[in-house]
This record gives C-alpha cells, structure tokens and sequence, in this order.
C-alpha cells in the first residue's frame, strides 16, 4: 500500500506491507532513536508525535500514518538538546535507552496549557506510560521542574 | 579534590538524550541475517526428530540448525573469571530440553518475515519426560536434570553432584552456634522466600555478529562482560581467543542480566557456518522466560540474643534454585549468608549451610545484589522480629549489635572492616524520616494506617583475589590525553568516573580524557562491569595508571630539560625546576615524545587485582500508608543514606541509589513471578510483570555519609549494588508496623495484606 507521510518535516511517498508497523518503518526509513522495549504497549520507548500528539508507534500500523505528520526526535533535536541539558545535569539519563521515547512524550507535556501549574502529581501521571529502570524517576522529575521553571523564565 | 566529587555530566550523556544511534541494533551491518530460536514448550523432553525440509523452502531461509548441526561443546554462559565456578552444563543446542523455551532450533533468514513463516513449519517430535518443577524436592529427585556424559566440573571445591541434582553444597561455621543458641532467651526463625525476579532492562538481549578483513569473527554484543563473551564464545565454537573480537557499544542496562552470555552464541554459531553477518534480538518474551533472572531462594535464619539485646548467635540455611542451568548457581548463593550475616558484629557464633539445585525451570543468572540481596532481606525482617520479642525498637537493637569500623567480619571471609560509616547512615535515615515521632504506625483520620519501617545493608567492592581489571592511558601530541577501558559502561556512568579519577590523579580537566571502550582487541583487559567492581577495582587502576603515566612523563621530561628527574615539578601543565629557568609544556612533552626527537611514545597501563573486598554500606527507611480495606501499600517517602567511601560523582551515585531503590520496591510489592502446572512462566510481558511507574515509588531522597577506604580509588567503595537490598526488608517492617501481619514471602500483594487483616479481625 503506498502511503504519504511527513516524517520529521520531509514528505516521503513509500509502498508498505499492510501489517508494517509504525515502529518498523520508522526504524527502516533511519529514524534510529525509536526503540521497543516491550512489544505490549507497556513501555513507552516507542513513542513518537503523530499530529503532535504523543503516540506509541508499536500499536499503530504504518497506512495509518498516510496523509498524516510524524515526529521523531530526530526531527526535534533543538529540544532535545534544550531538555536532554538538564537530564545531563541530574544525571538522569543513565543508560538512555528509553530517553528518545519519553523525551517525546515530556515535549508533548509540555505543550499543555496549563502545564506550569502541575503538581508533580499530575507530571507523574502524564508520563505513567514511560517506563524506566535505571533512575527510580527521581531525576526525571528533577529535570522537568528545572526545565519549566526555566521555559517560564525565559516567557518573562 | 577538583575533579573526583563533583556533579560532572556523563560524558555520553548529550548523544543519549538526543536518541543518537549508539546502541547494538542502530549498528548493525546491512544485509544482516535475522536469526530467532524455536523454543521447546515442554520444561523437559528430547529432540527426537526436526523435520525441515519444508521450512527451508521458505524463500529468504539461509539455515535452519538443530542440536546435530552446531559444534558439540559444553560450556557455561556465566560471565566470570577462568576457571569458572559455574559447571559447564550448557551446549548451544541440546538433545534434552530442560525447561519451557529451551532452544530447540535456530533460523536464519534475509527477512523477519521469511524466519516467522519457517519457524512455523518446522516439525519437531518431542519424547517427553517428566519434569521436576519444584526445586524444593528436586535434591535426589529420580529426575536428573544433566545426566549427560559430558558436564564438566572446572572448580572441584563446589561439592557438585550432578546425579543429585547438586550444584553446590557447603558448611561453613565459626564458634559453637548450638552451644550460644542455648543460652538465648529470645530466639526467631523463620523461613524467607524470594522468587526468580526479572532485570527487566529496557534494552533485551542482543548482538551481531560478522567476520571481519581477516576471516575473524566479531560479535557485537550489549553486555557487560566483553571479555568473558570472547572466552565463552571460544568454548562455544572451538575457536582461538585471538580469531574472536568482541565490541561493546552503548547498552540499555545490564543489572546483572548481561553478566550472563544469554544470546551471542546464536548469531555466532550462523556467522561461523554461514560467513554471513547475523543479528539475534530476544524479544521481551524471550529476555523473560529465558533470560538469567534473580535465584529463587529460601532462606531460613535463626537469630538468638539475651535479655541484653546483644546477639549470641546467627545461622541461617538457603536453598536456591539454580534452574535448568547453574550459570552463577554455586556463587550467588554465597553472598545470602556471607554478605547478610555480616551485617552484625556482636555474635560469638555464626552458621551457614546452602545447597542449591537444579530443576527444570528457567536458568537462573545474576541480578544486582547477587545473592545478598535475598540474604539480607531475611535478615533484616528477623532482626525486628527479634529486637520487638526482646523488648526493644529496632534502630536501638541495630545500632547495639551491627558490624562497625575496625571489626574483623568473620562470616565475611575473615576480612577486616577498614571502613564503615553505618552507624550514621542509620542515624541519618532516622533523622530524615521523622523516626521518632513516626515510629511504628499511626491511624489516620481517613482509616489509612501510616508507618515506618527500616532495614541496612552491605555488599563488597569487587570479587577479592580474582577479577582483574587495567587501563591504559596514552599521552597525545596536543597534550590531552586517551584512556581505554575493557570495563563496561552499561548507563552507570563508569566511563565518566573512571576518566575523573584519571583527572584527579594528572592534575587535568576531565574533557582532556578521551574515554574509549570496550573493544576486545583494544581495550586493555578487564573482567567486567559487575560484582560491584568498576568504581572500585577499574577505578583503582586508573588511579595507578595516571600515576604511573605521570612518572614517565616527568622521565622524559627530565631527559628534555636535561635536569633531574627527582627536581621536576609537574602541575598538571608544565614540567619545571623549583627556579623555573628549565620548563616545557605538557603539549610540548607530547608532541616531542611522538616525533623524531625520542621515539618514546608516552603510554602506561596497570592491572589491579584486589586482595579484599571493601563492603559499602547503607541504610533505608520507609514510611508507608496502608488502606486497610484494600490493602494497598502506598509509598510515601523513602530515605536512603549511603556509605560508598568517597563519592566519585554525586549525580551518579544518587541516580545508581534511586534506580536500586526503585528496583527493590518493584520486587518487595509488584514483580510477580509464577508457573503454570507444566512449567510455563506466566509473567512473561510487560502486561503480566509489572515493574514500577514513576506513581509507583514515592519520593526518594538519597544522601551519603561517607567512610574511606584506603583499598579504594581516592577512598571509594563500590555503589552499583547495595542499593537494591534494604526496600525488601524496610517495606516488610513497615507493613508489619502498620498492619500487626510479617509476611515471609515476596512480592507482598495487596490482597494478601486486604486478606490477612480480615483473618485477624476474624480472629
């Protein structure tokens, strides 16, 4: 089935199998930073914007991103260095390996109006999905407070 | 110090945040074979017959293999130093399957696709036997798990006995624990069950393999133990060390998984037969049912002290389930007694017995904590029991009996605690949680029930007098500076705080070291990232390196200078006399010792083997809120204080304390781990074995109270383990303080706390 796709700002046309999914052909067309972790849509690696919302790309076939615009974090590399700075500073990204997939999901957060008011509670909460077994999550929160506090400063 | 102790980044840190492609599948070749294992799904049968004259007609299948196509050979796949202790009980392919997803055929093919479709015409004719499911009764059981001719024993001392069904056994006593016993007025004793929990490192098993410009075979491989994948992949192939190169990239955790060679062998064997690259990626499944997950261990500890509160004696038995193989078996369960005894210096006595078995159930490996971690939970839990039978709250009983500085630990290999800053981290975890005011539980208006509960921990710093790890460091013409490692950074950041420690010691900037590593035929030999050992042992040699390379230099600047060697001053920038009349600079030194002008390439390397095994220490205090009528445990706050000698980097240190915390959490309330009647795993995906969400662990706080150690780099001990021994036992404290109900079993569920309050009401 041929699909049209905008992939990280760059139309691409491609003839996929019908059962392809989202996460292989991603990998296949060099986007390197989606990874799998699980198979069961348990573990959030895979996440990439779909339209801009936050999307598990393992439990979504490839046609049904025709006509659709898909973001890796090859194509937000200004935010990742932006966030991935204060990961580096807390050392929060230990072995990094599910850092691609929740980086996307923190981006997508941190489009959500209100979000400069959250508790941590409700961090906690937005990123359930991403799961991580090196950092106890402890600096992954310290990185996103420090991260708002400084996007907020920076809208003064 | 300038550069050991300070917050500095990971010098990978920016290309994983920005998702570059540095781990093992972003790396692969192209036209790379895709190879995946037919697995049995019988916990033991023989291979009768594999019919795959169908399969192969699959257009893309390259070979399909079974047990008579692949090298005879018997080996283990444990990561450790020759002569292993591990019995050689493995074989690529066997006959005999011993446990549910045994390996049973491997296929290769150009496509995903084309291997699924072959895997599923593959006929096998199974002769079924009976299994030994329960390793409780598998001692002597009439089922022999490895009867076969050619199991080999490297290491006689183990006191293995396959026809039993025997790993190991031993007995190892100090003093008369009988004759202490009786004169206790308070005795507990009790039995602790922890089952074969999984790593669940993010990144599963995996490597690639292809044969390099001179016919070599290279394997790429996510492991922490590269060194020993090249012996085990020699035994495996029959081929020399030197025709085998083995590459670590980045890796997505280890955790002690990938101490274990679980998946090389596969793309290996395809590359060897085939001369075609060759990718194997177990699948989360796979990394699951077959990987080498935590020793389901028993552990049975008798405590006895005095109406003092002074321990007489402690003795304790395990019984640990080694699986269908023993890979790590006769060494994992040492650390229960050895490491958990010796938490607490005042008895006069102390006893430890284990056996450990085979049955047909998953292999079995090493998960952080190895052994100490099942220990110490038993331990710890007996302790309170015991410190409340014997009128006392259980930090005052902790602090009148636990192993302090200067003690000779004699269930700790007769070593001498050189540096313990227990007592505290204890002090300081009560602080911090409030013990005092929080101590044991009270009831909330809402019906909930608040408690704190507490427990320590140790481990060791590396394996004493056995592994052994260098590092060479290479002065370049510009004056900075390469250092190789063999050890491996799995995430824990060891190639920043290896190149700190280098820092420190040649007075530089740590962006003056280039860290480079691992790569068998590169970097200098190291036994690898585990048991506790690259801060500490790593870390030790790169201290001696730096120092060693600082002498050669200020040779060889003397020999510039023309002054001598005993008069020059090095400041990390220049070489000069006390007058400053002679001087040159480091680049000056550097680009004179590549050039015509001497012909000395300035290099050092240093391998250190330790005589001892420094034991960090830590304590772990927890405060919980309990819903009885559900009988979920929330968990509010958990405060960590640990004693790691110096710390080499503090982000570090914390990040290694709050994963191991987390992890812990995970095994004391969540990772379940149960069979069916036949032997099958039942949680086996992310959907069954439910590891902790970030909602899931309540708010860490880590601080480090520091001894030093003088064995250690700059005073370092080890941290990558510890850290995941006190929330089993803490948590277990705490629930008995809220709820009056001791659980000797984990994961502790909420319907067993939800169902143990009504029995007692009901009572």
């Amino acid at each position: 089935m041929t699909i049209t796709v905008t992939l990280n700002g760059k139309r691409i046309t491609d003839d996929v199998a019908p059962d392809l999914l989202l996460y292989d052909w991603l990998r296949q067309k060099g986007c390197l930073s989606v990874k799998c972790g699980c198979e069961t849509t348990n573990c959030g690696l895979c996440t990439v914007h779909v339209d801009g919302k936050p999307t598990l790309s393992c439990a979504m076939l490839a046609v049904r991103a025709d006509k659709k615009t898909v973001t890796t974090l090859e194509g937000l590399q200004e935010e990742a260095i932006e966030f991935g700075g204060f990961m580096a500073d807390e050392g929060a990204e230990q072995c990094g390996f599910c850092n691609p997939g929740f980086i996307m999901n923190v981006l997508a957060m941190k489009e959500e109006p209100d979000v400069y008011t959250w508790t941590d509670r409700q961090i906690k909460e937005y990123l359930e999905g991403n799961l991580c077994r090196c950092t106890g999550y402890a600096g992954h929160l310290r990185a996103i407070r420090r991260y708002l506090a400084a996007r907020q400063e920076g809208m003064k | 110090m300038k550069v050991v102790g300070k917050a500095y980044r990971k010098k990978d840190a920016m290309q994983l945040v920005t998702g570059k492609p540095v781990y093992t599948d972003d790396l692969k070749p192209n036209g790379c074979l895709v190879v995946k294992l037919l697995r049995s799904p019988h916990a033991h049968a023989l291979v009768k017959e594999i019919k795959k004259d169908i399969a192969l007609k699959v257009p893309g299948i390259v070979c399909i293999l079974g047990w008579e196509d692949v090298p005879r050979t018997r080996f283990t796949l444990a990561g450790q130093t020759y002569p292993e202790l591990s019995p050689y009980d493995h074989a690529i392919l066997d006959q005999r399957l011993r446990c549910v997803g045994d390996p049973v055929a491997i296929v290769a093919g150009e496509t995903e696709e084309a291997v699924d479709r072959a895997m599923k015409l593959i006929k096998v004719t199974y002769e079924e036997l009976e299994p030994v499911l329960d390793y409780t009764k598998a001692l002597d059981h009439p089922v022999v798990v490895h009867p076969e001719d050619d199991y080999q024993v490297l290491v006689p001392s183990i006191n293995c006995d396959q026809k039993r069904n025997l790993i190991t056994t031993e007995h190892f006593e100090h003093g008369d624990v009988e004759a202490q016993f009786k004169e206790c007025t308070h005795i507990v004793e009790h039995t602790y069950h922890v089952r074969a929990v999984s790593q669940a490192m993010m990144e599963t098993f995996r490597a690639y393999c292809y044969h390099d410009l001179y016919g070599r075979l290279v394997c790429v491989s996510s492991t922490q133990v590269p060194f020993h994948v090249r012996r085990v992949l020699s035994n495996a192939l029959k081929l020399k060390k030197s025709d085998i190169r083995v590459i670590k990239p980045r890796i997505g955790g280890g955790f002690g998984a990938k101490q274990s060679v679980v998946c090389e062998m596969f793309p290996a064997v395809v590359t060897h037969l085939t001369g075609r690259p060759a990718e194997i990626i177990y699948t989360r499944e796979e990394s699951m049912t077959n990987g080498s997950p935590r020793h389901e261990m028993s552990v049975t500890v008798k405590l006895g002290c005095g109406d003092d509160g002074i321990l007489k004696a402690m003795s304790m038995y395990t019984l640990s389930n080694g699986g269908a193989y023993a890979e790590h078996s006769p060494t994992t369960v040492g650390l229960s007694g050895h490491k958990g005894l010796s938490l607490y210096g005042t008895p006069k006595a102390y006893r430890f017995d284990y056996d450990v078995v085979y049955s047909n159930t998953m292999g079995t490996g090493a998960y952080r904590g190895y052994g100490a971690t099942q220990g110490e939970y038993a331990v710890e839990c007996a302790i309170s029991e015991l410190a409340e039978q014997a009128g006392f709250d259980p930090i005052t009983f902790r602090k009148m009996n636990m192993v302090r500085e200067g003690q000779i630990m004699p269930a700790y290999y007769g070593e001498l605690c050189q540096s313990n800053a227990l007592d505290r981290c204890l002090d300081r975890v009560c602080e911090l949680i409030g013990w005092d005011e929080k101590y044991p539980a009270k009831r909330m208006e809402n019906g909930k029930i608040r408690a704190v509960g507490v427990a320590l921990a140790m481990q060791g710093s590396s394996i004493s007098q056995v592994d052994e790890a260098a590092v060479e460091l290479r002065l370049n013409e510009d004056g900075n500076y390469h250092m190789l490692v063999g050890s491996a950074d799995m995430g824990t950041g060891s190639d920043t705080t290896l190149a700190q420690v280098a820092a420190e010691a040649l007075e530089c900037e740590l962006d003056d070291i280039a860290v480079f590593g691992v790569d068998t035929d590169a970097s200098p030999y190291d036994s690898g990232s585990y048991a506790s050992s690259t801060a500490y042992l790593t870390g030790r040699a790169a201290y001696e390196t730096a120092m060693e390379l600082r002498k050669k230099m200020i040779h060889a600047a003397a020999g510039c200078l023309g002054i001598d060697e005993a008069d020059v001053l090095f400041d990390g920038k220049t070489f000069s006399d006390e007058s400053g009349l002679h001087s040159m600079t480091l680049r000056e030194l550097g680009v004179h010792s590549l050039g015509g002008f001497s012909g000395r390439m300035l290099s050092a390397s240093v391998s250190r083997v330790s005589p001892v095994s420094p034991p960090p220490f830590m304590a772990g205090a927890v405060e919980i809120e309990v819903d009885p009528e559900t009988g979920k445990v929330e968990i509010l706050q958990y405060k960590a204080a640990v004693d790691c000698g110096t710390v080499l980097n503090p982000n570090i240190a914390r990040g290694q304390t709050e994963g191991g915390l987390v992890q812990g959490i995970g095994m004391t309330l969540f990772e379940d781990v149960q069979f069916t009647d036949k032997g099958k795993l039942r949680n086996n995906s992310f959907m069954q074995y439910k590891i902790p969400t970030r909602l899931d662990c309540g708010d860490l706080e880590v601080v480090f109270e520091s001894s030093y150690e003088p064995e250690g780099p700059y005073g370092a001990k080890s941290i990558g383990e510890v850290v995941i021994n006190t929330p089993a036992p803490a948590l277990t404290n705490a629930i008995y303080n809220a709820t009056g109900l001791r659980f000797y079993d984990l994961p502790i569920k909420a319907e067993q706390i939800a169902l143990g309050l009504l029995h007692r009401d009901e009572r």
